[in-house]
Order: structure tokens, then sequence, then C-alpha cells
């Protein structure tokens, strides 16, 4: 199994943290990962991206021109990296501030009201968590347990305490994904 | 079970600089690599191990507290990236010179002048060619991971102390931003004074009781012994090219077409051989570790069994002359790369082989 992802959205909204738990749940379950993010001016306003790879083998290129799935939250990355999705791979994205939806028809797409429900769950911090459950719902290539792991490995100590919040939130993904 | 850990390469080099058992670090920020210095700040290792961090008030007072550091034979390191190591290459001559080691480590970004923060491998020339001024040579390792940012760290030091030389560790922004799993060695303490004094010599320790005054110079205006010290410092040259090659192959043993890179570049290439072996194209990858001493010999070899070599780069073709000066006319070499930050995906790399070598 390798599953190479792109995730990209604007600085802050946890595109680079939800990477990293990604990529510590695939080191608890003993894969091989990579986390390779967009640094520099760009981050400042502009689009912040990571290319996350889990693998059962040892990884090639970090840097790739082509993805099994992206996630796609802001404009700027829908226009950046629509294209990129391999032929039968998966684009996910969250509608909130997209004028212009995805248009491809040899890919599977889907949506995930992220923004919405992170607001109805009282913390814009969850934000990232919803669209990490989502994914985890159309590709479950880590174990809920593992995730947990990761997230303990990830977060520092005194953010422990966010765990559980952060757990509901991936079920919270999980449960309203949605087809395009 | 063994401990692993998810770090940037910047990062699992400082944890491993530590775990060495180094003595002092001296360095300035610069992107992309502010991490080393930033880690090893947070991590406090004056506290853990009594290693020094200090950041200098530029990059020349840097690498001149390396100087006097190495000459009293303490383990130091410094780190910078491409502006910062041109800023530093008076300081190498001079250790390189006076004979001390030192670990140096270039996380190269885009030039020529302040250039860009983005990834390059530009700086191949200042690595293996000089850089600073006079009749030198650095060992020069260019890791491929994260593993190999923390693994050089201590293979630097081995290599250094071995051949009182400075090693130049040549990563660039890639592996240095990149996360990957890291293994690392166990803490090795730092070495007594005593331990000092009889595994280091020549090293500046005090006036000793008995026998002459140790002096560690790079002056010697007396040319005639100048001459020697340099006929000494190539015989230690010729030394590490028959001693320390070190390099790896990927699917070349059926391979009609032969890919050359190193770093992040090599990644990217293996990546390129899945993709063309996909389309049928028999193609290998030669990734050198060492860039000084190249795997000359390694490449000739190759060089009567395919048919064209590409040496892809972050730069506009520096590493291909040393292909070139390797394959020695046997068969046709060509050059891709992009640069000034751009770095190159693994098809337009299949691209390149594709027009410039098979159909060329």
């Amino acid at each position: 199994m390798t599953e190479e992802i792109i995730i990209a959205g604007f600085g802050g909204q946890g595109v680079l943290s939800m990477g990293k738990i990604l990529a510590y749940s695939g080191i608890m379950q003993d894969q091989e990962v990579a986390w390779m993010p967009s640094y520099g001016p760009e981050m400042r306003g502009g689009t912040a991206n990571v290319t996350v790879i889990l693998s059962d083998e040892r990884i090639s290129s970090p840097i790739l021109n082509q993805f099994d799935t992206a996630i796609i939250l802001n404009q700027q990355s829908m226009d950046k990296f629509e294209k990129t999705v391999k032929p039968g791979g998966i684009l996910l994205y969250d509608p909130n501030g997209i004028t212009r939806h995805p248009s491809r028809t040899d890919i599977n797409i889907y949506r995930i009201q992220a923004t919405e429900a992170a607001t109805a769950m009282g913390s814009a911090k969850t934000f990232n968590m919803i669209v990490l459950g989502a994914f985890l719902k159309l590709k479950p290539i880590v174990k809920m347990e593992n995730v947990e792991k990761g997230l303990a490995k990830s977060l520092p100590a005194r953010h422990h305490k966010s765990i559980p919040m952060n757990m509901k939130a991936i079920a919270k993904g999980l449960e309203i994904v949605e087809k395009v | 079970m063994k401990e692993l850990k998810l770090m940037k390469g910047n990062e699992a080099f400082a944890e491993a600089v530590i775990r060495a058992g180094v003595d002092g670090y001296f360095g300035y920020p610069i992107t992309p690599q502010s991490e080393v210095l930033e880690y090893l700040m947070a991590q406090k290792p004056y506290e853990r191990t009594g290693m020094v961090v200090l950041q200098a008030e530029s990059e020349v007072a840097a690498i001149n507290m390396v100087y006097g550091g190495a000459a009293c034979g303490k383990k130091v390191v410094t780190s910078s990236s491409s502006p910062g190591i041109s800023l530093k290459q008076e300081g190498i001559s001079y250790i390189a010179g006076a004979e001390l080691p030192a670990l140096i480590l270039n996380v190269v970004r885009g030039g020529p002048g302040l250039g860009t923060i983005q990834p390059s491998q530009s700086d191949y020339f200042q690595s293996t060619k000089g850089g600073g001024h006079g009749d030198y040579k650095l060992i020069v390792l260019a890791p491929a991971s994260v593993q190999e940012m923390a693994d050089f760290a201590g293979l630097g030091f081995e290599l250094a102390f071995k051949y009182r030389n400075p090693v130049l560790i040549l990563s660039d922004g890639v592996i240095g931003q990149m996360m990957e799993k890291v293994e690392l060695n166990p803490q090795i303490s730092r070495r007594t004074d005593e331990e000092v004094a009889t595994e280091c010599p020549w090293a500046t320790t005090g006036r000793p009781k008995n026998g002459p005054r140790r002096i560690i110079t790079s002056l010697e205006l007396d040319s005639a012994k100048q001459e020697l010290h340099n006929i000494k410092l190539q015989a230690k040259y010729k030394q590490m090219q028959d001693n320390e090659v070190r390099f790896e192959t990927f699917d070349t043993e059926d391979a009609d077409y032969l890919l050359v890179a190193y770093g992040s570049s090599a990644r990217i290439c293996q990546k390129a051989v899945q993709t063309a072996r996909k389309k049928g194209i028999k193609v290998g990858l030669l990734r050198p570790i060492t860039l000084f001493p190249y795997p000359s010999e390694a490449i000739s070899k190759l060089a009567s069994q395919v048919k064209g070599i590409l040496s892809v780069e972050m730069s506009a073709g520096q590493m291909v002359e040393d292909v070139r000066l390797a394959v020695n006319g046997k068969v046709k070499v060509e050059h891709f790369g992009r640069y000034g930050g751009i770095v190159p995906t693994p098809d337009e790399v299949v691209k390149a082989l594709e027009t410039k070598i098979i159909g060329g």
C-alpha cells in the first residue's frame, strides 16, 4: 500500500498539523512516512500545502506531480491541485469559500462541510480534524487507535487534554462527508 | 521496540549532533536551516551534556569559533545555508589548511546572491572544487533522507577526526524541511580533557611539560615548507579517494540508461526510474553519497554498460562535469536540472531522459 496525498489550504487552517498527525499515525502502525511542506513566503496569507506519503515500502520521491488524494481547503488550492489528482483518485474539499467547484469527471469528488461543523461544535480548532475524519472515511489507511496515538505523539503534552475533543471531531467528519 | 521519531531533517541533524557528544555548536540563523539552531536552543543541551550552543554575531564569527574549538581538539559544528556558507569560506580554507576536524552543514537554497529560500543544489562547485582559496578538499557527504541527516552527523565526525579534515554535509531545502521517520543513536558522552589529550596529541590543550609547544596555524612563510605541507595534504586527499568513496545504485543490473543524482534529486530520480520502467525503459540510478571523493570508478564501469547517462541536479549543470570526467567520452552524457528554487518532478526527469538521451 502506498497513499500519496496533498493537503492544501490557507496558512492557519491546520493543514501542516493535520499532515503531521496522519504521518505519526502511519508510524504507529509501522509504515514508512514522508511529510513535505511548502515553506517560506507563500505561507503568509497565501496557500500552505503539505505532501504526505504513507507506504509499506521505502518511499522514493517526496516531490510528486500526481496524487491519490487531494484535500483542498481554499479556492487557490482548488485551482492549483484539482488537475494533480490521479484518474480514479479522490478529491475531498470544503465548499466554504469555493466559487469554482471541481469539474473533473474521471475522479471521485467528495464534500466535507467542515467549517460549518467546526462552528457548530463551538471550536474553530476542530476544523482540520473534521477534515481528517472525512478523509479516513474515504481511505481508512490508518486505524483509529493509531490516529489517537498519533495525536498524542504529535501534540505537546500540555495539549493532551484536547485529544478527546479532536477524536470527537474526527468522528464528526466520518459521519458527515458526502459524495458529490 | 526501538524509538522512532518523526522529525524534520534539520531537527534530526541537531539531535544527532547532541547525541554524538559534540562540544559546541556555533551558528547564525538563515532559512531553510534555522531549525538546527532553534531545535538546539529549545533542547538546551548545555543542561544535558554540557554542549555549548551559541548564536554568533555573524557567520564569519561562527566559523572562526569552530576554528578555535577544533584547534583545542573539541568536536565542533556549524550550519548555514548557501549565502551564509559563502561567508564561511575563508574560515573553512583556514581550517583545512591547519588540518583540523570540524563538521559543517549546508542546507542549500537557490542562488546566486541572496537568491531564494527554496531548495537548490547549485553549491556543488563551491563544496567540491574549493569554495575558499588554496588547494584543499573537504569530505562532502550528501544525505538523501532525514535518517541520513542524523546518521551523517556521526559519520562526519568519525571522518573529520580520522583525517583531521573538515567534513561538509551538503543537504538542501527539501531534506532539511521534510519530516520522515528517524531512528536515533544513543547518547555518546562528551570526551573528557584527558581523552582529548590522548586522542588529539596535536591539540592546543596547554603548554606540554616536555616537548615543543603546539602551534595551530595555516601560515607558513617559507615556501619550501609550504610546498611540503601541500604535498602532505594532497597525499591525504588521495587516501580519502582510495578509502572513502560511498554511493548506492538502484536497478542498474539490466539498465540501458543511467541517471546520476545525489540528495533530494536522487529521491526524485528513484520515482522517475519506477515510472520509466513501467513505460518499458530500462533505466537505473547511481546516487553518489560522497561528492568528494566522487564515485568516478563506479560511473566509469556503468558507462561501459549503458547507452547514455543523464545527470540530474537542481542546478544549471555542475555535477555533470564530474560525470563527464568519469565517463571520458565513452557514452553520451547530458544534464537536466531546474534551478533558482524550483524542484523538478519525477515526470520532468522521465521526459528529459526521453528527449535528451533516448531520442537525442
